[in-house]
């Protein structure tokens, strides 16, 4: 089974499977509207820096999925917590302008009309002016026309086994859909989280027929 | 304010005394016919018949004088109010603003006139001396330190702001000018009014006027430490174009005397006496104008132009020391290099000078639009139960350090609240086998824990209870932390509850 192995102090995240450019706009779907996968998805995938990451949220992602918890997610941030997605719009472009952030992630309920081609747009040119990355958390929305660069689908798989307890969830698995890219070929792979080392293995979710017709049920199963 | 009475007509204002009314103010027609404060309405009414009397307002006049103190900063940045009737103003270094101190006085005079007040300005090197020299002396008395007692000595006693008993000893006394009472031997004047108040106190009187005796006042608001102004000739009602401006002559300033400001004030002055304004506040001290400028972006929609304003200042009010500006190798200044001492104060987002200052302009323009409570950063506490491990600190403020503990497995996400939920277990104090979380059923195929967290009986209130916790990971994949709230029979309440408090990546 080809296994892509990609740790966050990589220097060149091209070698991902995404092809994700540092500096740029990517948005990550989620099948499950409150599922913690793309959360983890996404934080797994911010470059290991000094500077801190901008995290954003709009009134709705917080009252239904909760605040991003440091003590989970390991690397120092700042918080923004905000009430509606125009103004979650308005502070990611403002984080984009800064050279002191490593990384600026806007979490949006919905597809409010605030979201548009246009909003995207601005945010992509941006984020790509200034070389930072950013990442869009889209939750109960179906995707729409936008100008992000990268577009993931991103659902909780069951957990790899634990190491030492059979009953007990091991390391995170995800299924990681790559549904759109600028800048390599879609796919889908089956994502797990290595806590230990804080790196993330693709491993291709078909790897031959009848292994693809499982994931396809299982895909099915974890998207419904 | 409001109408003014004619010239020519005798109006006073009235407050009630214990034996009927009494005059409080007089205007120039009715103090000529011998109208004087604390006179009887009814005697005056016998000397002028025509006499208009009008009740006075003290609380409205106090409130008046208040927002004068404010408006009076066009001059300059220190006044305050002296008396019911009086302001103070420390034109130290203003007054070359102005074109000298008989134009500032000229220009006071128009600018009150304007608003409709009568004043009797007069300019001193000390308090006494002006309030004085404003009440007994000349049209606009100027008088320099050297000429201080001479000046004072030609004025009546009560030119020494004394009570009406002094003042009245004095004249018994055949004291009737400053000129005599300074003439006195000092140690039988002390001797005289040995443990007497100031104001019944001749000798500290007459020392503070002539400056022997400090006097210390404060001054209402925040004074600020540096401050540019934009005079308009027509009055207007939007002060945007104005302040590019006004910021580069502050930046400028600033990096003169080498300091960055870490609050900002734009103040106008409008034609109607008042003055309205916003507050911004900087998360680490600049000096670079643009930053500056666009903190107010959206803000000054707030400021209250009136019927328009005629001045705009904006004053730093807080200052810290930046270090000089560096010139870059390709020409220009950079401005916003923050201090090294300021990075302690970020502990866990270690950075270099340019980050640090790039990272503060953006909190500060966060901050600015959205409120600074929006913007936070979460920090660890030295807490057990799971909302009191992390601390929302105001963005770049110091905050101690915990060390974080790599060895729970916590979620990546909090609710803000835990949400009940409905869970099958094993009686007693079994893993949960499903649950009801939002009306879906969860089927719980895979859980760790529980993990026992007690309540922290030095904050809690009695009643609370142990909670347990569990990491399940659901049907569809999903991972959810939950925890049962008490325990079978522990005496602090019924059945235990479930609660869904955190998700998993």
């Amino acid at each position: 089974m080809p296994v892509v192995s990609l740790t966050r102090s990589q220097a060149d995240p091209r070698r991902g499977p995404g092809g994700d450019v540092p500096g740029t706009l990517s948005e990550a779907f989620t099948v499950e509207s409150v599922d913690g996968g793309v959360v983890g998805f996404v934080a797994s995938q911010l470059a290991d820096d000094a500077r801190p990451v901008l995290w954003v949220q709009d009134r709705l992602s917080i009252m239904e999925t909760g605040a991003p918890y440091l003590p989970g997610m390991g690397a120092p941030f700042l918080r923004a917590a905000l009430s509606r997605p125009d103004e979650v719009l308005a502070a990611m472009e403002e984080g984009l302008r800064c050279v002191g952030l490593a990384a600026v992630v806007g979490e949006i309920w919905g597809a409010p009309p605030a979201l548009d081609f246009t909003a995207t747009r601005r945010l992509a040119m941006r984020a790509e002016a200034r070389g930072v990355a950013c990442w869009l958390i889209r939750r109960a929305a179906v995707p729409d026309a936008s100008a992000a660069r990268n577009r993931w689908r991103v659902a909780s798989l069951p957990s790899a086994p634990h190491p030492d307890d059979p009953a007990a969830p091991g390391d995170p698995r995800w299924r990681v859909e790559l549904f759109r890219s600028r800048f390599a070929p879609p796919g889908v792979w089956m994502a797990r989280h290595d806590r230990a080392a804080n790196r993330v293995d693709f491993a291709a979710a078909f790897p031959d027929g009848v292994l693809a017709e499982e994931a396809r049920t299982d895909g099915r199963g974890a998207g419904r | 304010m409001g109408e003014a009475p004619a010239d020519d007509l005798a109006v006073v204002l009235a407050i009630d005394g214990p034996h009927g009314p009494v005059i409080h103010a007089a205007n120039r027609v009715a103090r000529l016919a011998g109208a004087a404060e604390g006179g009887r309405i009814v005697d005056m009414r016998a000397l002028r018949p025509d006499l208009q009397v009008h009740y006075a307002d003290p609380g409205g006049e106090a409130a008046l004088l208040e927002r004068l103190v404010f408006w009076a900063r066009r001059w300059c940045p220190w006044t305050a109010a002296d008396g019911p009737r009086g302001l103070i103003l420390d034109t130290t270094g203003s007054d070359h603003l102005f074109g000298g101190e008989a134009a500032l006085l000229a220009e006071m005079e128009a600018q009150l006139s304007l608003l409709g007040f009568c004043a009797r300005l007069a300019l001193a090197p000390t308090r006494g001396a002006a309030w004085g020299l404003a009440r007994h002396g000349r049209v606009r008395a100027i008088c320099g330190a050297g000429a201080l007692a001479d000046s004072l000595a030609p004025l009546p006693v009560a030119a020494l702001r004394l009570e009406a008993e002094t003042l009245l000893l004095l004249h018994r006394l055949g004291l009737k000018r400053i000129g005599a009472l300074a003439g006195l031997p000092r140690p039988s004047l002390s001797r005289r009014f040995v443990g007497a108040r100031p104001e019944a106190n001749p000798l500290i009187r007459l020392d503070q006027a002539l400056g022997r005796l400090a006097e210390p006042l404060s001054c209402p608001g925040e004074t600020p430490r540096l401050r540019s102004l934009a005079r308009l000739s027509e009055p207007t009602v939007d002060p945007t174009h104005f302040l590019p401006a006004l910021c580069r002559e502050l930046c400028d300033r600033l990096d003169a005397a080498g300091q960055g400001c870490r609050r900002l004030r734009v103040t106008v002055f409008r034609t109607d006496g008042e003055t309205s304004g916003v507050t911004v506040a900087l998360a680490a001290p600049s000096r670079d104008a643009e930053h500056l400028r666009r903190l107010f972006d959206g803000k000054l929609e707030r400021i209250d132009p009136g019927f328009g304003f005629d001045l705009i200042a904006l004053e730093a009010l807080a200052v810290e020391p930046l270090s000089p500006s560096q010139a870059r190798l390709g020409g220009g200044a950079d401005k916003t290099r923050a201090p090294a001492q300021r990075t302690d104060t970020l502990p866990a987002l270690v950075q270099t000078g340019d980050t640090l200052s790039a990272l503060a302009q953006t909190i500060d323009r966060l901050s600015a639009r959205f409120g600074a409570r929006a913007i936070t950063r979460p920090v660890l506490q030295a807490s057990n139960i799971p909302e009191r491990a992390e601390a929302q600190v105001s963005a770049l403020a110091a905050a101690p350090v915990h060390a974080a503990r790599p060895d729970l497995d916590r979620p990546i996400r909090l609710m803000t609240a835990p949400e009940e939920i409905r869970a099958l277990y094993a009686l007693p104090d079994g893993p949960p086998a499903q649950f009801v979380w939002r009306r879906r059923k969860l089927q719980v195929l895979r859980h760790a824990g529980p993990e026992r967290i007690a309540p922290e009986w030095w904050r809690d209130r009695s009643g609370a209870r142990s909670r347990d916790y569990f990491k399940v990971e659901v049907e569809t994949g999903q991972r959810f932390w939950i925890y049962r709230e008490g325990l079978h029979a522990d005496g602090r309440g019924g059945d235990p509850r479930w609660f869904l408090h955190g998700i998993f990546a």
